[in-house]
């Protein structure tokens, strides 16, 4: 984690409630998960209350409260991914992380998160990682591409 | 170069006409699409290797090169249009970049890389040729091609920002709000309330301090449109919420819009950067004594979130929760001051009305429903990608004519539309017109306008399953209702799909939709069993067959 970056971040917005979660969307970018400690310091600069700054890190599903994985993986569970086969990528990416949605690995290589909708309906179905799009993935295509992160 | 503050509409438009005289409409131009799909398909790698070959060949001064956002037909990405003749290349891998480059060059066309007719193999090379686009009136979507979203000059020489020193020059903020009336604009978020009703209401709102708010937030499952049009063309987005603003008396707007789209949340920042810079937001914009301040806000990953009430709590810095409407939004909004929301699409469409009027306006589309809609098509369509078309275009036109049918040579058995909220009919409706009130007497009501067509192997029990178990993992858990009722019906859902279907299930499935419709304060919860309502409108054979017939001695497990 990048201390300086997020104290660069909390400065910016100290003594502005209502930038709360524009905050926590920008620490959430640069550290990838909420640490107890820096919720702490954020609400004591914005002066909000430590429950309140729970209260959101906690609701949208944007915010992750636990360590995430060196690499994110997504598979998108739109409607039309749904149609053309996710639940079979789905499967797949599964079996080869070992992991359910949400759940991260011992070591700290993947994160595996499903979610709709990114909108890029017409490559449908898809994976993504670390924000990189892989579009009409097959199954054994999807095994390929998990192989190029370490 | 460094942009100046424009002090007057003369001197905007002493600008357009420096930028135009720069210009020579003969100089060839490829565009590469960098839409939401294309660049899932590395267009990136493309337009790469177009600025290398460029580079290398040193044809600066021969060639323009463009990266634009979504030019539509997103199933053949990455998608190229050169233009003059706007030829279309489809499919664009880096290593067609030289010859495409030298046809080019040449005044010639690349064959192979060009439209082919899947039947017939017959060529279709320029955009009013191909199928996909010719059946197709793009008057949002048709600039794209046109645009470099991260440049003011590129929107300003395709006549951006002239309705707006229209309006500020030539209408009060009555005649402004009348045109948009009597053009009968209506929302395209969902609603298809008229906007002018809206606007008149926050601009009636006692309060002086009043906003106005573009909502791009599109959590509807497989619609995509409003981010092509967004991050594709930020300045008309814009340029309709500020004259919106002026016809409302806003001093302040707020754009939300998706925060897991980086190329979106560049152009909306640079467009607004690049507005203010020329002085077309901030203090007296072009000298006309209005003012407006516009900023960015990003909903954080719920899709409730996309509704009004919940949306500003979250602009607020609050948690999206909706709010009991008894006073509307347009009326006490964000921190209880009017404010005005309307869709991307919905504030999109305010500069044509303006400057082409609302007589014109009204001349296209259906009786009661004016104007074009972008459509989101895909799900089993042959060529899915953004689709335009006036209100009133049968659904055939746009499932066959411009969508080409099912895939794999499959048949349709049904269209969905409007999402996880919406509804799905069966093909034998096809001829119905795409209109909002005629489409929810249907039972599929347009929604924002994603549009998916189904093939006959879906599984009618397991897409009412699929959306519910969307819709709980959404809902914001305020209403019991819409938080216990919506878990009830996935679980006897997936009973269903499971085979383990029990006698009284349907009986169950409809009293849970009626009354979590009826219990529950936001649009989420109230429309949360409408697919399961059409479900059992048109395809109940498929869902009584999941249910065991005691008499047969099913094998469902049975109380």
């Amino acid at each position: 984690m990048c201390e300086q970056k997020i104290d660069a971040i909390i400065e910016k917005y100290r003594g502005q409630p209502g930038s709360l979660i524009h905050a926590l969307v920008e620490i959430q970018h640069e550290n990838h998960w909420l640490p107890r400690e820096v919720l702490q310091r954020l609400a004591d600069a914005l002066g909000v209350s430590f429950s309140q700054v729970m209260q959101i890190a906690s609701f949208y599903k944007t915010f992750s409260l636990t360590p995430k994985g060196r690499h994110e993986v997504h598979v998108c569970s739109g409607m039309t991914c749904h149609l053309r086969g996710a639940a079979k990528l789905l499967a797949k990416v599964e079996e080869i992380t070992g992991l359910k949605a949400g759940e991260t690995d011992a070591d700290s290589r993947f994160t595996l998160e499903t979610g709709a909708c990114l909108g890029s309906c017409s490559i449908a179905p898809e994976l993504i990682v670390d924000g990189k799009h892989y579009g009409r993935m097959t199954p054994d295509q999807a095994e390929d591409v998990l192989k190029r992160y370490e | 170069m460094t942009m100046l503050k424009l002090n007057s509409a003369a001197e905007l438009e002493e600008l357009r006409a420096r930028i135009l005289a720069g210009r020579d409409p003969a100089k060839p131009c490829i565009a590469v699409c960098a839409g939401a799909a294309c660049d899932g398909m590395d267009s990136a790698a493309v337009a790469a290797a177009f600025l290398a070959e460029v580079g290398r060949q040193q044809l600066g001064e021969r060639l323009e090169l463009r990266t634009t956002g979504c030019h539509g037909y997103c199933e053949k990405g990455p998608n190229v249009v050169v233009t003059p003749g706007e030829i279309c290349y489809f499919e664009v891998a880096p290593a067609d970049v030289p010859e495409i480059v030298a046809a080019t060059l040449k005044g010639e066309v690349v064959e192979r890389l060009v439209y082919h007719d899947p039947a017939s193999g017959a060529p279709a090379v320029h955009m009013n040729e191909v199928p996909f686009y010719k059946h197709q009136t793009r008057l949002l979507i048709g600039d794209n091609p046109k645009i470099d979203p991260m440049k003011i000059d590129d929107y300003l020489a395709v006549g951006g920002y002239a309705a707006l020193v229209k309006a500020l020059t030539e209408m009060s903020p009555d005649q402004v709000l009348d045109e948009v009336k009597r053009a009968n604009l209506r929302g395209r978020g969902g609603g298809g309330f008229p906007a002018g009703s809206k606007w008149e209401t926050t601009k009636n709102a006692p309060e002086k301090t009043k906003y106005v708010i573009v909502n791009g937030h599109e959590g509807e499952s497989a619609a995509f449109m409003d981010r092509a049009m967004l991050t594709g063309n930020p300045h008309k987005v814009l340029e309709g919420l500020i004259i919106g603003a002026y016809a409302i008396g806003a001093q302040r707007g707020f754009m939300y819009t998706r925060h897991d789209m980086p190329l979106l949340e560049k152009h909306v920042r640079n467009a607004l950067a690049q507005a203010k810079e020329y002085g077309l937001l901030g203090e007296n914009i072009l000298g006309s004594g209005f003012s407006l301040e516009v900023e960015l806000h990003f909903d954080v990953g719920i899709f409730v979130s996309g509704e009004s009430s919940a949306l500003m709590r979250s602009i607020e810095g609050n948690a999206p929760e909706p709010r009991p409407k008894y006073v509307r939004t347009s009326v006490s909004g964000i921190w209880d001051k009017p404010s005005n929301l309307n869709n991307v699409e919905t504030w999109a469409n305010v500069p044509q009305i303006i400057s082409r009027g609302a007589e014109w306006f009204t001349s296209i589309g259906s009786e009661k429903s004016k104007g074009t809609k972008l459509i989101s098509l895909s799900g089993n369509v042959v060529n899915s990608g953004v689709v335009e078309v006036p209100m009133g275009t049968p659904l055939r036109t746009l499932v066959f004519d411009i969508g080409g049918g099912v895939r794999d040579g499959k048949t349709l058995k049904a269209i969905h539309f409007g999402g996880a909220m919406g509804g799905s009919i069966p093909a034998s409706l096809l001829d119905a017109p795409l209109d909002f009130d005629g489409m929810s007497k249907l039972g599929a009501p347009i929604g924002a306008g994603g549009l998916l067509l189904m093939d006959e192997d879906t599984d009618m029990v397991e897409v009412a399953r699929y959306l519910m178990d969307f819709l709980t993992k959404e809902s914001c858990g305020k209403c019991v209702p819409c938080r216990e009722g919506m878990q009830q019906m996935l679980q006897t859902l997936t009973r269903l799909t499971e085979g383990r279907g029990r006698q009284g299930d349907l009986e169950l499935l409809e009293d849970l939709a009626e009354v979590t419709g009826l219990g529950s304060l936001c649009a989420l919860g109230k429309t949360s069993g409408d697919p399961l309502k059409s479900m059992f409108r048109y395809f109940r054979p498929e869902y009584e067959a999941r249910i065991p017939d005691r008499a047969a001695g099913g094998s469902g497990d049975q109380k």
